[in-house]
């Protein structure tokens, strides 16, 4: 089991020495994606509204409740 | 509520989807077809022990790698504004939507994730066979990945398999068969799919088409160009046959859409499907404007016998399906937006039998909410109960017809630049050919298009519905300011062309290099 786990580590580190300059600019590219979208979109400018607005599923039920009654009808 | 919401916002917060949708849709076919390609070349490099096909596949890895890498990941911005912008939608329908995004997320493309370090990193390390597997697996979890996508949209277009919780306000599924059988699902994911691989043989065509132009790499185009070219136009051909079926199921489920993508606003028996045509201004009567054909030239009874297997078969138009038509049993948009009023007016007694503590009340609503019949008549219409007038249903009928005409004369290039590529391979003249190449080549842009136009049709082609007649897009919007929405909507346009800059110039430099420059 051990000698599994020793080869599939070796792998990808042997893998990812030897990447190409062309398989290094595209994780540079990864990862700065990556960063944007976690560290700055999603944290700053995409909130989950329900989630943060309320504490718990009964408040976001009733709130989604009044929202889809509010209308006069009828 | 829908007072409340300035237009404005919807807009800027369709806008902003549209776009990541759009830019996501840019990186996704390619990845589907081209690991197909991959797994046909490297089964030839196996079969044949060659390394010309070795070369021939590591070569095509290496651009199927990098526009992988690079779009990885842009979808999950999409869930970013699930929960910021369309919080109300996601809340509404979380159980039945979350369920196949999980899905996709915990299997499909950890599959895809896993087995694509064996593609790139394995070439040495494991057997031929076990790599060959591993791209296999790679091909096989991209479709995955798609189907499970494309079962969440599928849902949205055709709601099935779920009820209504009056408690939570959300609907929960009910029947995961229906929802992954889904008639809409099973068509969309084999015509999306297959679309994708028609993109990717034109993509390997193109490429090969741009080295033959310049005298190089003869061997390898021309290899690459006979292996696309089948694959492409065998993709093709069922690409025209599920779009076929995919016609019939939304004859069935979104006939206004249906209608739409013919400019179809009267109902006629011996329906004809055309083949070119232009739609004038038209004017604006009962709050939705119904337009004038300008000129048609089409196949009659084409369109009754795609949507019904009849060609004298009754298809309605426009007008019909806002208006309704008692001959053909057709129900008007006025009379479902009162059954849509008596299903909301039901969920506010609901809400003041619990208020006022009458559990009784509380639970006979409650129970009609579950009933059948309630869910068959009366809460299938309930996002009806938003529409204002009945012709805020009908969507932008000159954007859907045209688009879904380009798409369709695109397929048909598409079908004819396959085939002539594998005739002038049979002839041996594919070389010569140079108006043939320069047309292969501009065929790339023009796949991309067709893939774009598709979904143009599909999403445009539903307004003003997010959920087909159960919520429209105005009732799913969150209270954000639209500024907010402008500011990430620009902040997106930005991070996506840098990142389509990316991959061209990776790509490119790449092409340019071609298989025979040895990888530093």
């Amino acid at each position: 089991m051990r000698s599994f786990f020793r080869s599939f580590f070796s792998f990808y580190r042997d893998g990812f020495r030897n990447m190409p300059s062309w398989g290094r600019s595209v994780w540079m590219v990864i990862l700065v994606k990556l960063f944007i979208m976690f560290a700055i979109l999603r944290i700053f400018f995409f909130p989950d509204l329900l989630k943060r607005n309320f504490d718990s599923d009964e408040e976001r039920s009733r709130y989604m409740i009044e929202q889809l009654t509010e209308k006069p009808l009828v | 509520m829908i007072e409340n919401i300035e237009l404005g916002l919807v807009d800027w917060s369709r806008a902003q989807f549209a776009l990541t949708a759009m830019y996501h849709w840019l990186f996704v076919p390619l990845t589907l077809g081209l690991s197909f390609i991959l797994v046909i070349m490297e089964t030839m490099y196996v079969r044949t022990g060659s390394d010309e096909w070795k070369k021939i596949t590591k070569f095509w890895m290496k651009l199927f790698g990098i526009n992988f890498a690079i779009g990885v990941s842009t979808g999950l911005i999409l869930e970013f504004e699930f929960g910021t912008n369309w919080s109300k939608y996601s809340w509404f329908v979380g159980d039945i939507f979350g369920a196949p995004l999980a899905i996709e997320g915990l299997f499909a493309f950890f599959m895809e994730s896993t087995f694509i370090a064996v593609m790139f990193f394995g070439w040495d390390r494991v057997s031929k066979r076990f790599h060959l597997v591993s791209t296999w697996l790679v091909a096989i979890g991209a479709s995955l990945s798609a189907l499970w996508i494309l079962v969440a949209n599928a849902w949205m277009n055709n709601p099935v398999g779920m009820v209504f919780n009056p408690d939570t306000a959300r609907n929960e599924m009910d029947s995961f068969r229906d929802v992954i059988l889904n008639p809409v699902a099973v068509d969309k994911f084999f015509h999306t799919v297959t679309s994708g691989f028609v993109l990717a043989s034109l993509f390997v065509i193109g490429l090969s088409a741009w080295y033959l132009l310049k005298g190089r790499e003869r061997e390898m185009a021309l290899k690459s160009t006979k292996i696309a070219a089948i694959f492409g136009f065998v993709s093709s051909i069922v690409v025209i046959m599920t779009g076929d079926t995919t016609a019939r199921t939304l004859a069935r489920v979104q006939p206004v859409k249906f209608a739409a993508m013919e400019a179809l606003y009267d109902g006629t028996t011996n329906a004809g499907l055309i083949i070119l045509g232009a739609i004038g201004n038209g004017e604006e009567i009962d709050g939705f404007e119904q337009k004038e054909m300008l000129f048609k030239l089409e196949v009659p009874g084409l369109l009754s016998t795609m949507a019904r297997g009849d060609k004298d078969a009754w298809i309605p138009g426009i007008r019909d399906l806002v208006y309704g038509n008692d001959e053909y049993g057709l129900m008007s948009v006025a009379e479902k937006m009162e059954r849509g009023v008596v299903a909301r007016n039901l969920l506010m007694q609901y809400r003041q039998s619990q208020e006022e503590g009458n559990s009784i009340a509380a639970d006979e609503i409650k129970e009609r909410f579950y009933s059948d019949e309630f869910r068959e008549e009366y809460f299938r219409y309930f996002g009806y109960s938003w529409i204002e007038s009945p012709g805020d249903v009908v969507p932008n009928v000159s954007i859907v017809f045209y688009s879904f005409h380009l798409m369709v004369g695109l397929g048909f290039l598409f079908l004819l630049i396959q085939a002539l590529s594998w005739f002038f391979i049979f002839r041996g003249t594919l070389a010569e050919k140079r108006w043939f190449l320069w047309l292969s080549l501009l065929s790339i842009p023009l796949a991309y298009l067709a893939s774009q136009l598709g979904w143009i049709v599909a999403e445009m082609g539903r307004q003003p519905w997010i959920i087909q007649d159960i919520m429209p897009v105005t009732a799913a919007v969150s209270h954000i300011s639209t500024s907010a929405v402008q500011t990430t909507f620009w902040m997106f346009a930005l991070l996506f062309t840098a990142l389509l800059i990316a991959e061209v110039s990776i790509m490119r430099r790449q092409i340019l290099n071609g298989p025979k420059i040895e990888e530093e």
